[in-house]
């Protein structure tokens, strides 16, 4: 560890939160359906898309109603994707000639993308043609970002209404995310990308001969244009195989600190988006001080043990830090902020491959991802899985103390619980239930690429990753099977409507509910005592749960690697 | 409730065909047209051009082996074994197949290519502590880069190969070394393309 390291972190930080107040503002006028200084050229492309879609603006959906929208759109989208990678060999804009995607990868690719997942189980540029990436995942990346904002806002409304039965129209909310936040600055994002060294072309991959007279083949493809999506809506699948870590998928220092800006500004935002329409700021703060606390104990973890090396290299007599699966243009310190902040958004783009990093090191992201990702979150996804955090919070907090608990004047009672402990319950259960499987089926067994503990971890990172819808990967497992591409699918799927229908049906009841003026007894949520409470809350629901996995995996890792032992046979 | 689902699929249908189409049509047509005006030798890949024949990319690194030429980091791509496409054989910076070597830390045959990558270079260099980027392979298997101190160490063994004097070729390298961005961000390094192309232009006056 260095002084420029911490000064990359603070950095890091200061250019987030500096982003909170004008892209919160920006974002509730948006979906508050007021005009924007982007109205003047967007307002007649929205209205015209309701006029052919039939879409009445102004009428709102009741929580099931919404839902119900949700989840007929993501199904032909599903389908739509799961066609286009079925036929990339007979659609246009393929000049590689790849040949159609094999049935359980492209159910598998579907269900990753329509959920935000984005694992990446295919090879990028040995798999997909152009149109599969514009068409199919670009298009994708997109949507399943909106779709996530959507309810994230739907879930607020619950909060800032009263006596309502509607939460929003879902139509309107996934359209004016898509027009007026994620287009325009995509758009302007893509162009710094290509200004950086990212390609954007439709010409075939380029032959080279190289100095010494070799033969390279180098993939280039429309990637700047994915790639804004890609890390905006923290969706993360890249357009390479070695995702963020391909140079052209990542170029330099400043795409790369860019990058990293752009997977939590829009998920940083939201929790001012949730201040202003619940009408206190101080609110949004509050939920934005537990991520940040629990974000820099995961820096501070994975940078300190990266720094530090891995035991059995030192013993070789090597310096300098574990650069094993890093590049050099990142080195360390850029790498493990990169790590801690996809994991704990639901991003899963990684700059360097995480199956090498440190035993502890590699402990952080999947723990990031088994608290469920609440840490600034996936856009959307993160502030309504920290909410539900929330609602069994407050329910401690009024058993301690024998009240009915409240939260901004709502009464939180029995049916809100019972939805936010289903939400909650069904993560564990996917990602648990999975690696159990894996571990005593052959078909499961078959997939670590590493022996030992560390063999263990890739399976345990895969399942966590899949529920947790974050698609980052220990990718020494091969994953690329009919067991791997079905279960995987499973856990992305209920990972992803498991939670969201109940955080949706929480938004319904708590938006019937009448608004209670504070008093004397009522417990302030936009104090350090609520912070702290929170996150006590997350990392005891989050250790008691997750606990004895991590100690078969990472922590017997680190324990064996201090002592000097190895698995498996060399070379 | 039939009328309900039959109400969503109109909306859901057509918002799905006008946004499929102007995320996944119109927005990367318009970022190509943009892109390829305003940056088009980056649109195209940042290709390097020598006598009209495309030597490579600035980005991408390429795998040296010969004596006379600085060498870029263990690369850990592969490429379709030729005598049985269901295999894969080593193929270091495949451009069209990136990956790393997703070796945990607890690996032996991490622990032992290390060690025979270490072994040989500490014969090449003995006394020398040898950079860690030399023996570690890239989350890419592309690496364009390698430490300043990763370059340093090649130069005795460059310099002999090429007959020309040490001061010559760490000048060379030292006009090559990249800082942080803004003296701030990522880390120093030198592009190995651009330092042997640097070195045969050096060769031919």
């Amino acid at each position: 560890m260095n002084a420029n390291g911490w000064i990359q972190i603070a950095l890091f930080c200061a250019v987030v939160l500096a982003l909170v107040k004008p892209l919160g503002w920006y974002m509730t006028r948006v979906f508050e359906g007021e005009r924007t200084p982007l109205s003047p050229v967007l307002a007649p492309v929205e209205g015209g898309l309701y006029r052919v879609a039939g879409i009445d603006a102004r009428h709102e959906q009741t929580w099931l109603g919404y839902g119900l929208a949700m989840l007929a759109f993501h199904l032909l989208g599903f389908v739509l994707l799961y066609a286009v990678l079925r036929l990339q060999d007979v659609l246009p804009l393929n000049p590689m000639g790849q040949a159609a995607v094999a049935p359980d990868l492209a159910f598998n690719t579907a269900a990753s993308f329509v959920t935000n997942t984005n694992w990446q189980n295919y090879g990028g540029e040995s798999t997909l043609s152009y149109l599969s990436q514009m068409l199919g995942l670009t298009h994708q990346n997109f949507l399943s970002a909106a779709t996530g904002i959507a309810l994230a806002v739907a879930l607020i409304r619950g909060f800032s209404r009263a006596s309502a039965r509607t939460v929003g129209s879902f139509w309107v909310d996934l359209t004016r995310c898509t027009l007026y936040v994620l287009l325009p600055i995509c758009f302007v994002y893509a162009l710094f990308l290509v200004s950086q060294g990212m390609p954007q072309t439709f010409s075939p991959y380029v032959d080279a001969t190289t100095l010494e007279g070799a033969q390279q083949t180098i993939a280039v493809g429309p990637v700047a244009s994915q790639v804004a999506i890609k890390m905006l809506g923290t969706n993360g699948g890249g357009f390479f195989n070695a995702n963020a870590a391909h140079p052209f998928e990542n170029p330099t220092a400043l795409s790369n600190f860019v990058q990293i800006v752009s997977i939590f500004a829009l998920g940083a935002a939201l929790t001012n988006v949730f201040g202003r329409m619940v009408g206190d700021e101080r609110q949004g703060w509050a939920i934005l001080a537990a991520m940040g606390t629990l974000f820099l104990a995961g820096v501070a973890v994975t940078y300190a043990s990266e720094a530090a090396g891995s035991s059995v290299l030192n013993g070789l007599g090597l310096t300098g830090g574990n650069m094993e699966g890093k590049e050099v243009r990142f080195g360390i310190v850029a790498s493990a902020l990169f790590a801690v902040v996809t994991t704990a958004a639901s991003c899963g783009a990684v700059n360097a491959m995480h199956d090498s990093f440190t035993a502890l090191g590699g402990l952080i992201p999947l723990l990031n991802m088994q608290l469920g990702e609440i840490i600034v979150g996936g856009v959307g996804a993160g502030l309504y899985g920290m909410l539900v955090f929330v609602v069994v919070a407050i329910f401690v907090a009024g058993l301690m103390v024998g009240r009915t608990p409240e939260y901004l004047g709502k009464k939180i009672e029995a049916r809100e619980v019972k939805m936010a402990m289903l939400a909650i319950l069904c993560l564990p259960l996917m990602m648990l239930g999975g690696t159990a499987l894996a571990t005593v089926l052959p078909a499961g067994l078959a997939g670590p690429a590493n022996a030992g503990p560390h063999g263990f971890s890739e399976i345990l990172y895969a399942f966590t990753s899949a529920a947790a819808n974050n698609g980052s990967a220990f990718g020494g497992l091969t994953g690329n099977t009919l067991f791997y591409n079905g279960l995987l699918a499973v856990g992305m799927l209920v990972g992803r409507f498991f939670v969201i229908v109940p955080a949706l049906a929480i938004a319904g009841s708590l938006a019937a509910k009448k608004t209670l003026p504070a008093s004397a007894g009522t417990f302030p949520t936009d104090s350090g005592l609520f912070v702290g409470l929170l996150v006590g809350v997350i990392l005891i629901v989050g250790g008691l749960t997750f606990f004895p996995s991590l100690a078969l995996g990472p922590v017997v890792e680190h324990l064996a690697g201090s002592a000097g032992q190895t698995f498996g046979t060399g070379g | 409730m039939r009328p309900a689902m039959l109400n969503q699929l109109r909306p859901a249908l057509v918002l799905l065909v006008a946004l499929t189409a102007l995320t996944g049509l119109a927005y990367p047509l318009a970022v190509t047209g943009v892109a390829g005006t305003v940056f088009p030798a980056k649109a195209a890949g940042s290709l390097i051009e020598r006598d009209g024949r495309v030597v490579g990319s600035s980005l991408i690194g390429q795998g040296f082996t010969g004596a006379g030429y600085f060498h870029g980091r263990p690369s850990a791509t592969t490429a379709a074994d030729p005598a049985d496409a269901s295999k894969t054989v080593p193929a270091p910076y495949n451009a069209a197949n990136s990956m790393g070597s997703n070796l945990g830390p607890t690996s032996a045959a991490l622990a032992e290519r290390v060690k025979g990558d270490l072994d040989a270079l500490r014969a090449e260099s003995p006394g020398q502590p040898v950079p860690v980027d030399l023996v570690t392979t890239s989350g890419s298997g592309l690496d364009p880069d390698v430490s300043p101190e990763a370059a340093f160490f090649q130069v005795p063994r460059v310099a002999r190969a090429r007959k020309l004097s040490e001061e010559q070729v760490n000048e060379l390298v030292a006009a090559q070394v990249q800082g942080r961005t803004l003296g701030l961000l990522g880390e120093p390094r030198v592009n190995v393309l651009a330092l042997n192309l640097a070195l045969d232009d050096l060769a031919k006056r």
